[in-house]
């Protein structure tokens, strides 16, 4: 299978895979455990607006994503504050405006239509270096900013209540979240697309919170079983000539069932009479 | 004249267009031991959240050892209500002990020798440096909520708060409990929010109650006049180890 890897786009490929899994164990460890996987959905559907802009005006596709995701993550996070009781509802909407807006702007663009599907769905198998620079540098800012601010995020996530009381600008750091959020999602729209940004998101976390101690552990193991996940998937897809973003996220459901099935099955040892 | 612990100006709060709070004024001394009861929506625990800063009054004035709540941050603990919250989230007891060490002047920066000096003694005061390492779920409704009183205690405050802290634990736990804040009150203030108020006045200095309006009482004793003007909160009275019901006929509006 090594004989794979003299391709270019292939190395490509490995090297983002490799990279995205990292963004998504640090990223999704945070979005799963604060319990906003639905906003990260919301800003992941809401970028396509960001694309249909970018291609309208003639500016690169991911950058019109970039800025178009993290103004929207900025307005959800006022919204989420404002009114906590409808603010799925909000999200919702702007998950649909976003999606509309994308639509109507490529509609819009004279010339040539562009491939809606690579952008729904991902194509890892058309990185190129440029992209695995702009990866690489990203997930270099969002560790740097998670590991100096480490403790703070764990209390905030943990009781946000407690942590302002003390005196830890609560709304900050969720609207710093918020952003790296939206700059992440936009990374990993190029791998699995749109539509699985959530399951890279929240998958891996949500296995890796039940066999960890720590938050930083629980980051680490994300980032393992999302390598796992997208390689072995990305190896499926060549093998059987499949769309490698469904691919990859279908390798991860089935790690997501195993994981399930395995809970089953040790929870009547655990649960012993107490 | 020293500065009271808490002081409450004609206080009003609401939600959306429903009233909770109405003319709350009082002052409480430092070194008081607080008992606030009052029925379930009577707004106990939105009267906590206003001292502490996390809610903000519609009208009137509210100082914490003089300061404005949120500026009082440092100086008060607080432990909350409802030990069952984020029963999976990965993180273990010394940890969240550590929590009360953290201050708005070293956000960013590591937890020094100190922090974990100080933490280490509140969590064996409390008797749980020895399950320091184990993930906080696994704990019982009692261990959890020492842990969570160490991570007050952690904050070095001079005034704590505990949000119902014997709701969900066992008995033995309570009369523990109230053994350990007597001790603790010798140096620090504390406020108490319970529905239970057999333990209230059995353990505090003085006594409020609250339903929308609060009748403050310095004194462990619970009049009839204070059940009667407070709305008649209606309480369990527990008189030499049998239950006796005092619930006073409450005129539905």
């Amino acid at each position: 299978m090594w004989e794979v890897l003299q391709f270019e786009f292939m190395r490509n490929a490995l090297f983002a895979g490799i990279l995205v899994s990292i963004t998504c164990g640090i990223i999704g460890t945070l979005v799963v455990v604060n319990r906003i996987v639905f906003i990260s959905g919301g800003i992941a559907h809401a970028a396509y607006g960001g694309i249909g802009m970018a291609f309208y005006t003639g500016l690169p596709p991911f950058l019109g994503a970039a800025l178009f995701s993290f103004a929207v993550s900025m307005v959800m996070g006022v919204a989420s504050l404002r009114d906590k009781q409808r603010v799925d509802a909000i999200i919702g909407v702007m998950w649909a405006i976003g999606m509309a807006l994308g639509i109507i702007f490529i509609d819009l663009t004279p010339g040539y239509h562009v491939d809606l599907m690579s952008y729904l769905f991902g194509s890892i198998l058309t990185v190129v270096t440029m992209d695995i620079w702009f990866m690489l540098s990203l997930n270099m800012i969002l560790i740097l900013i998670v590991f100096v601010f480490y403790k703070e995020f764990l209390a905030v996530s943990y009781d946000e209540e407690f942590s302002f009381v003390v005196g830890i600008p609560v709304r900050t750091l969720y609207f710093v979240l918020l952003g790296m959020i939206a700059l992440s999602v936009v990374m990993i729209i190029k791998i699995v697309g749109i539509i699985l940004v959530i399951a890279l998101i929240s998958i891996p976390p949500y296995i890796a919170e039940k066999y960890t101690t720590s938050l930083g552990k629980m980051m680490i193991l994300s980032s393992v079983l999302g390598i796992l996940f997208t390689l072995a998937g990305l190896w499926l897809s060549y093998n059987y000539d499949l769309t490698s973003g469904a691919t990859i996220i279908l390798v991860a459901g089935l790690g997501f069932f195993v994981s399930l099935a395995s809970d089953f099955i040790r929870r009547p040892s655990t649960e012993s009479p107490s | 004249m020293e500065t009271y612990a808490i002081e409450f100006e004609d206080v009003w709060f609401s939600y959306e267009k429903s009233t909770v709070l109405q003319e709350v004024s009082f002052s409480l001394e430092q070194g008081e031991f607080l008992g606030i009861i009052g029925p379930n929506g009577g707004g106990k625990t939105t009267l906590l959240k206003l001292m502490l800063g996390i809610l903000k009054p519609d009208r009137g004035r509210i100082r914490i050892l003089g300061q404005a709540p949120h500026d009082a941050g440092h100086r008060m603990g607080y432990v909350p209500q409802g030990t069952d919250f984020n029963r999976n989230f990965p993180v273990s007891v010394l940890d969240v002990a550590l929590m009360g060490r953290m201050s708005t002047s070293r956000i960013g920066r590591r937890y020094s020798r100190e922090d974990r000096e100080k933490v280490r003694d509140v969590l064996e005061k409390v008797g749980m440096w020895g399950y320091r390492n184990r993930p906080i779920g696994r704990l019982s409704g009692g261990q959890r909520q020492r842990v969570f009183i160490a991570r007050a205690l952690a904050t070095h405050p001079e005034i704590l708060f505990l949000d119902e802290p014997t709701a969900s634990v066992d008995s033995e736990f309570q009369t523990d409990l109230y053994d350990f804040l007597k001790d603790l009150n010798k140096e620090v203030t504390i406020v108490v929010i319970s529905h239970d108020i057999g333990i209230i006045s059995a353990h505090m200095k003085s006594i409020a109650c609250v339903n929308k309006r609060l009748i403050f009482h310095s004194g462990a004793e619970i009049t009839q006049e204070m059940l009667d003007t407070a709305y008649q909160c209606p309480v369990d009275l527990i008189a030499h180890g049998l239950p006796h019901r005092v619930l006073h006929s409450h005129q539905e509006e």
